[in-house]
């Protein structure tokens, strides 16, 4: 399992994750970096992503649409806020409607990701700041039928003393 | 939406120590307010904020038992707040796999 440590704060809303992979900083930037690679695991299960927009750099935008098993688009963007490659990228991501215009009714969530070379390969950490709970469900709700199991064991962390 | 406004309450209520720790009890078993007092180093008032915030998030359900206010748990809700943060975990868990299958696929 690479996903060496999550944290959740229910109070903040943040979800912080680490996880390493046998590739150098460097080649683990790219699947960020090009919109190809990135389109191939940004999407939940079965609502796979497609990039038309990605401008990798401070200030830039990408727009984006994942497809449900239904053919229902749901469309989404980034707005770039810090590009340091191969360490570090901070960026918004947003609902958009369908024609890919941001929504303003759903705050973006900000993520802060860090590259460090660990031996021969890269520890990457998520940072996720969500900022309502509105958020959460719309993300929930794409194709995260098994999250469901992953829930209940939480509840028994929550329970115990 | 009324269902989001819960789910904010939810996370506020589960955010407190003693909170989650009056919660981990009347789960199992209905507890009276006054009971509860007895086990935390604080006013009965106290408690019985701390039980308030939990019914108001849905998390708990008070039910007058003679002179007593006995508290019970909700599961169901407590199943919903403790699932939200936990299947966006699930998404990104989902997304290092996809990572691992792209870097993988050149090497």
């Amino acid at each position: 399992m690479t996903v060496l440590d999550v944290r959740r704060d229910e109070e903040a809303l943040t979800l912080t994750l680490v996880a390493e992979f046998d590739a150098p900083p460097a080649r683990v930037w790219q699947v960020w970096e090009d919109p190809r690679q990135l389109e191939r695991w940004w999407g939940p299960p079965t609502w796979p992503a497609t990039f038309d927009r990605h401008e990798f750099r401070p200030g830039g935008r990408s727009a984006y649409y994942m497809t449900g098993p239904d053919g229902t688009k749901a469309h989404g963007w980034f707005e770039f806020t810090l590009v340091e490659a191969p360490d570090r990228l901070e960026f918004n991501d947003g609902f958009a409607d369908q024609s890919g215009m941001p929504t303003d009714t759903i705050a973006p969530t900000h993520a802060v990701v860090t590259f460090e070379a660990a031996g021969d390969g890269t520890r990457m950490t998520v940072l996720s700041q969500f900022t309502s709970l509105d958020q959460l469900q719309q993300m929930a709700k794409m194709g995260m039928e098994e999250g469901l199991t992953l829930a209940m064991g939480q509840i028994d962390d929550v329970l115990k003393d | 939406m009324v269902v989001d406004q819960g789910a904010d309450r939810v996370f506020h209520a589960l955010a407190d120590a003693t909170r989650r720790d009056i919660l981990a009890r009347v789960i199992h078993d209905g507890w009276s307010v006054s009971a509860l007092a007895s086990r935390y180093p604080m006013s009965f008032a106290a408690v019985q904020k701390h039980v308030a915030v939990l019914e108001r998030a849905g998390l708990v359900t008070k039910e007058r038992r003679g002179r007593e206010q006995v508290v019970h748990g909700e599961v169901t809700t407590l199943r919903r707040a403790a699932g939200l943060l936990g299947e966006i975990e699930e998404l990104w868990r989902h997304r290092v796999r996809g990572i691992e299958d792209v870097l993988g696929r050149d090497t």
